[in-house]
């Protein structure tokens, strides 16, 4: 093993996915919305790369290519609905979303 | 045979519901362009025997016990009888639907392929026996949903509900991946049954449950949680239902929920099966919550929709009260409510489909005063649906909740006991909600302003069989109980 303990890898994963959290309650443009969930599933993906590379196996890693496959494709959708949101209001700003009450 | 190609081919026939369902899929998708605009109901019809199809295949795969793909997916009586669940609901749902896209002007082949793909990944979800495979079978399920609950393109509502059940169901999707890989960390493992193994030598040699396990748990269960919509996870459920298509609602409040709690039993009752401990007081916080916040949320409801998303949320808690028993009888006890449950469910968005008229405007209770003299069947079919909803006796309700409730006072745990005499109480008050309707519907004078148009032959098909379905579950539920117990004992013969 290298000479940065996994600890490390653990509490950046951490840190990123906390961000992201954050961030997706906070902000208020859906496209800064949607990079935060961007930022979450990468922490994930920091958090599989560093306990494989702890164990030397290499399952972990294969689980990222999945990660990453199918956050292509969640975003392909979301953008894509993003796009009909936009035609529909002229606007990018969650708080004008507020046709249904939560 | 060369023992490989007999290998593959064995794999091939465990996963035949899934490959119905994907060819189905993307032969509508092929056949969608030499279809003429008028003719696209003809798709529909070919995605409903798609899911005929697959559900006759389940009996195929059921000839096939045991690991496939490298034990990536399991195939035994309890995804059986969970496949059975959600194919049932993806029929009842296209046929439901075929009418409804003529009405809104949104007849389109993607429609259906869309189903069928979600209803794939659903059959994954039940079936998966590896983590980062129910993580594909969730996104598979999910994201043919987005779209879906979008599908009414020029609906400001339609494109409000399908952004939000976008961002709230990847930020739980995040949730889960990173319980996964919590989960990892902790055992090195993700295939289900190897956890389990690997949680209890940890567990026996160090005395104490390792933190990252009990964290992955949190997250898992946070994850899952926004999926099945349990309390405090249920905010974005009535929005997203009430702002969907009314048959793509039906389809989301019945099928994913019964995939999800099948994936969610595998998890907690296997993998988790070392942290019962743990979970058990979970289960039982966040099913008494859901139940509040469901019924009493419904009660003050106006529009049909709201009231049944509610509702649905106030089921989700009933059936945690089976899941906290943490027995092989509360699996059973869920199983047997997840197919009482979707017949009502389904049946009762159908209901309120077939109402709806162009753009949804008749979805308040108001607009239904008078129904019976109107429309006497499809007074009398809601009804029954709500009837069972409520859990009046000889209906699928009834003995859903009969059982739920038996599987945990048969424990004999005090917090057990406690938390059947709060699900008790919900019941009643949830009498308050579902009875409104009748009387609005029997009661009250019909308006003059509105006629409800005819019942199309493909809904009338549907509600017939969701009806027979709540009272055959209601009054002869042996059969389907022995399957169901069946069922939850494969699970723990592993």
């Amino acid at each position: 093993m290298s000479a940065v303990p996994i600890s490390f890898y653990l509490v950046l994963s951490a840190i990123l996915f906390g961000l992201g959290v954050v961030a997706f309650v906070f902000k208020r443009n859906i496209i800064t919305i949607f990079m935060s969930i961007e930022l979450m599933l990468n922490a994930v993906n920091l958090a599989f790369v560093a306990f494989a590379r702890a164990r030397g196996e290499l399952d972990g890693l294969v689980f990222v290519f999945f990660v990453i496959v199918v956050a292509a494709a969640e975003a392909a959708v979301g953008l894509a609905i993003v796009i009909m949101l936009a035609q529909n209001r002229q606007s990018l700003n969650v708080e004008r979303v507020n046709l249904l009450k939560l | 045979m060369n023992p490989f190609v007999g290998d593959q081919l064995a794999n091939l026939h465990r996963l035949a519901p899934e490959v119905v369902l994907s060819v189905f899929g993307i032969l509508v998708m092929i056949a969608d362009p030499f279809v003429g605009a008028a003719r696209k109901r003809v798709l529909g019809w070919v995605a409903f025997a798609g899911a005929v199809l697959a559900l006759a295949s389940v009996h195929i795969a059921n000839h096939f016990p045991g690991p496939a793909y490298s034990d990536l997916i399991r195939v035994d009586s309890f995804s059986m009888f969970a496949h059975v669940i959600i194919l049932v609901a993806v029929a009842l749902a296209i046929l439901g639907s075929l009418d409804y896209l003529d009405q809104q002007h949104i007849q389109r082949g993607e429609y259906y392929a869309l189903v069928l793909f979600a209803a794939a990944g659903m059959g994954i979800l039940a079936g998966a026996n590896e983590l980062v495979t129910a993580f594909v079978g969730l996104e598979m399920s999910s994201i043919a949903s987005y779209v879906l609950v979008g599908f009414r393109r020029r609906s400001p509502a339609s494109n409000e509900a399908s952004l939000k059940y976008f961002l709230l169901g990847s930020f739980a999707t995040a949730f889960f991946l990173y319980g996964v890989a919590m989960i990892y960390g902790a055992t090195g493992t993700t295939r289900i049954d190897a956890v389990q193994a690997a949680l209890e030598k940890i567990i026996t040699a160090d005395q104490h449950e390792p933190a990252l396990a009990v964290l992955s748990l949190a997250l898992i269960f946070v994850g899952l949680g926004f999926k099945v919509v349990v309390a405090p996870f249920q905010v974005y459920a009535p929005d997203v239902y009430e702002g969907a298509p009314t048959p793509v609602t039906a389809l989301l409040a019945s099928a994913p929920k019964a995939a999800t709690f099948a994936l969610m039993i595998r998890i907690f009752y296997v993998a988790f099966s070392p942290l019962t401990g743990l979970w058990f007081w979970l289960i039982c916080v966040v099913a008494v919550l859901t139940m509040l916040v469901g019924n009493l949320a419904a009660l003050v409801q106006t529009n049909v929709k709201r009231m049944l998303a509610y509702s649905s949320i106030a089921h989700a808690g009933y059936i945690l009260v089976a899941f906290a028993a943490s027995t092989s009888l509360g699996v059973a006890a869920v199983l047997f409510y997840l197919a009482a449950y979707i017949f009502m469910k389904v049946g009762a968005f159908l209901i309120v489909t077939h109402l709806g008229q162009q753009d949804e405007k008749r979805v308040s209770i108001q607009d239904y005063s008078g129904l019976a003299s109107k429309q006497p069947v499809v007074a009398a079919c809601f009804s029954l649906f709500l009837l069972s909803l409520l859990g009046l006796p000889a209906t699928g309700g009834f003995l859903g909740k009969f059982f739920a409730f038996q599987s945990a006072l048969i424990v004999q745990r005090r917090s057990l006991t406690l938390l059947v005499v709060i699900a008790a109480i919900n019941s009643v008050i949830g009498a308050y909600y579902y009875l409104r309707v009748i009387i609005t519907m029997y009661f009250q004078a019909p308006s003059r302003d509105y006629t409800p148009s005819r019942v199309a032959p493909a809904v009338a098909i549907a509600l017939a069989i969701a009806a027979a379905g709540t009272l055959y579950l209601g009054i002869l539920p042996s059969r389907v109980l022995d399957l169901a117990q069946a069922a939850a004992d494969s699970l723990f013969s592993h």
